[in-house]
């Protein structure tokens, strides 16, 4: 009786976020960049002045800055074949029966109507370049929140809100994706929570891209002011085609004094999908930022959330999951400045990777002069299912407060045999067991999570390890 | 054998890696019989349990293992648990993600059972209290932070609510208390009692086999079995020692 030989045999069934749409009657403006399309597409939404500016100025910038080379290759991503925006055959609707039959359904393949009747406060629903949906419920509305697309928060009452914190924080001068995003984002939604409301269910945006060869390039900005508290949730999907997509978002969280924030994403983009992604908060005095991270699909991912934790005594906890599998370079990781004192920040993370998939996790601690009694923990384990599988840790700390208190840990291990019997001597197959190990190893994010995306989670788990026994 | 043959293995050789630590072992167990198997540590007695139940690190060189009948030596672990094998592990792992009371129930639907939930909660929750577990345990990660004790009992909480037809217990009352053992051996003649199975228990401690009825003594050295008996084989070597019986 020889230990049995394990190796992939087929590829993962993806098919409630395969499904891609016809695209008709959409309008899609042609591929690649230059000021001609980034005027028309400015045109196009009926953009401020200001923001028409902001947006070439943000294309030239991206032309000046060169491609990032430090970590996964972009060698596939042809911007020169990007559509950098393709607009629905709809306008914003605030109700599930106006919205497109086709796009309707995939929404309610992905489960987002029927959570919003149970356990959401309001939905936004982007697809491809526009949001087809947005509801808040008139409770919450009523207490002052508001929860909105970028281009009517724009245009709307809050314009002025808009124009002060629109990519202040990620500036187009960040990197060459910031820039890109400047010149062409579209979509993506605009929270305000007033002084001392809190919002006790959350918000969700879901971004779909079913658009081929597109790019998306949401905004998200969302400010909670003093005393007040959020969760937001994002999630996001896109069916599989043989050509690049890109997604190039930018979130942009405003933590005022004595406010909370939690963050949590779902990704699950196509594994066509390169995701370079920026996300930041800035949290001031007795603040706090939470971000919870699961990064399932693209074929590369760079996202590093970055906390700066501005005021004396505001703190952030990043907790993450990713899981790279066949053909995925997955870079992840988080960044922290702390800049106040007594701040804290605390990262936890795990990686799994599986066939040939990388997983990278890189984190960066930066505490300034004079923030005294900052304190900075950071655990990554990993978990490699096969020796082929690659699994990286990259911590930097910069460190120019003595007193201050800075810890680092990093494992990495493989699912052992004697646990896969265990629980084999149980009834259970070795898929599922491995599968339950590897959920559970997970376990720091889908705890953090409301109950449906854990489950939601747990799923996208066992889908990844299907097929992983010969 | 007094009664129908359960389990019958047959000049078994196993080997972990390299090394053979079995060297030709035969025993058979009837169905509804207590069996013990002792020897001092590190004859094989735990590599007979593993082999039994299919562990797949331990590679049988020659003979075979019959289990209700039927040649199971080629069989994978968790369809030999679905034939009715269940080992008590020495030293369970610990499972985050997944709750004892979840581990089981999936464990039970596995098996094909049409319990509902409400009555497995009523028959968990009674098998707890009889294992003094307190319920809280049910909710918890299947061992994760379960102290020596703690984690010994669900192991037999699992046997009495997955009711094989083999149950193996490894050392199950190894470093345990006075208390802890007289609560194991209680839930093993619980075993015995409501589901009737088999059992091969492998112990070099005799306080275990107290309250039970000990149908087969078999003793392990060198990976061969030297001798079998009675209960009263029991009582001796809790006497004499296993020097005893060498002779």
């Amino acid at each position: 009786m020889e230990a049995r030989e394990k190796s992939q045999v087929e590829d993962i069934d993806r098919s409630v976020y395969d499904i891609r749409d016809e695209e008709h009657d959409a309008y899609r403006m042609e591929s690649g960049l230059t000021p001609e399309i980034v005027d028309k597409l400015s045109k196009e939404k009926g953009d401020p002045v200001w923001m028409q500016q902001f947006r070439l100025q943000s294309l030239q910038i991206y032309n000046q800055l060169p491609v990032p080379d430090w970590g996964p290759s972009l060698e596939g991503l042809d911007m020169e074949h990007i559509a950098t925006y393709v607009r629905p055959n709809t306008k914003m609707q605030n109700d599930w029966k106006n919205v497109p039959k086709d796009i309707k359904e995939t929404f309610e393949r992905l489960g987002i109507p029927e959570a919003e009747r149970k356990s959401l406060a309001g939905v936004g629903a982007q697809y491809d370049s526009e949001l087809v949906y947005h509801n808040v419920r008139e409770e919450v509305a009523a207490e002052g929140v508001v929860y909105t697309d970028m281009e009517s928060a724009m245009k709307g009452e809050y314009a002025d809100m808009v124009k002060k914190y629109f990519m202040k924080l990620v500036t187009p001068r960040d990197h060459k994706f910031a820039a890109l995003h400047g010149a062409v984002w579209s979509g993506g939604s605009f929270v305000y929570v007033p002084k001392g409301v809190q919002v006790s269910i959350p918000l969700q945006s879901y971004f779909r891209l079913n658009a081929k060869g597109a790019g998306q390039f949401e905004h998200t900005l969302i400010i909670v002011d003093e005393g007040a508290s959020l969760h937001f949730i994002e999630g996001c999907s896109a069916p599989k085609y043989n050509v690049a997509n890109l997604h190039a978002g930018c979130v942009e969280l405003y933590v005022k004094k004595n406010a909370k924030l939690r963050y949590s994403t779902i990704e699950n983009w196509s594994k066509n999908m390169y995701n370079l992604n920026t996300k930041r908060a800035l949290v001031e005095e007795d603040g706090k930022i939470e971000w919870v991270s699961g990064s399932f699909g693209s074929h590369v991912g760079c996202l590093y959330p970055m906390s700066v934790l501005k005021g004396d005594n505001s703190g952030m906890e990043f907790t993450g999951v990713t899981f790279a599998g066949a053909g995925q370079n997955l870079d992840t990781g988080a960044k922290v400045v702390h800049i106040g004192k007594n701040t804290t920040s605390y990262m936890n993370t795990r990686s799994i990777s599986k066939s040939g998939g990388i997983s990278t996790f890189r984190s960066s601690v930066v505490v300034n002069k004079g923030a005294e009694g900052a304190k900075s923990s950071v655990s990554c384990q990993s978990l490699m299912l096969d020796s082929e599988s690659r699994s990286d840790t990259i911590p930097a700390i910069d460190i120019r407060e003595r007193k201050s208190n800075v810890g680092h840990e990093a494992k990495i291990g493989s699912i052992s045999g004697e646990t896969v019997f265990y629980l084999m001597s149980r009834g259970m197959s070795e898929e599922d067991a491995r599968a339950l190990i590897v959920s559970g190893f997970a376990d720091n994010v889908s705890k953090e999570l409301p109950l449906e995306y854990a489950v939601e989670m747990n799923n996208l788990i066992r889908l990844e390890m299907k097929g992983s026994i010969g | 054998m007094k009664n129908k043959e359960l389990l019958k293995v047959e000049g078994l050789h196993v080997s972990v890696g390299e090394k053979e630590i079995l060297h030709g072992v035969d025993l058979s167990v009837g169905s509804d019989e207590t069996h013990v198997l002792m020897g001092p540590n590190g004859t094989g007695k735990s590599t007979l349990g593993y082999a039994i139940t299919g562990n797949p690190m331990y590679t049988v060189n020659s003979g075979r293992i019959i289990f209700d009948g039927k040649d199971i030596t080629e069989m994978p672990v968790n369809e030999r648990a679905k034939a009715g094998i269940f080992l008590s592990f020495q030293n369970p792992p610990e499972i985050p993600g997944v709750t004892l009371s979840a581990f089981i129930r999936g464990a039970l639907e596995e098996r094909g059972s049409k319990l509902r939930l409400w009555d497995f909660k009523k028959k968990l929750a009674e098998t707890m209290k009889l294992l003094n577990m307190d319920e809280s345990y049910a909710e918890r990660d299947l061992n994760v932070g379960f102290s020596g004790g703690e984690k010994k009992k669900a192991e037999i909480l699992q046997m009495l609510m997955l009711e094989p037809r083999l149950a193996i217990l490894d050392e199950t009352d190894s470093g345990l208390d006075v208390d802890a053992v007289r609560t194991v051996s209680e839930g093993v003649r619980l075993y015995r009692d409501r589901v009737g199975g088999s059992l091969l228990i492998i112990t070099h401690s005799t306080r275990i086999l107290e309250a039970l009825k000990v149908d087969r003594t078999h003793v392990m050295e060198g990976g061969v079995i030297v001798k079998e008996g009675g209960a009263e084989l029991v009582d001796l070597i809790n006497e004499r020692g296993f020097s005893a019986i060498a002779d």
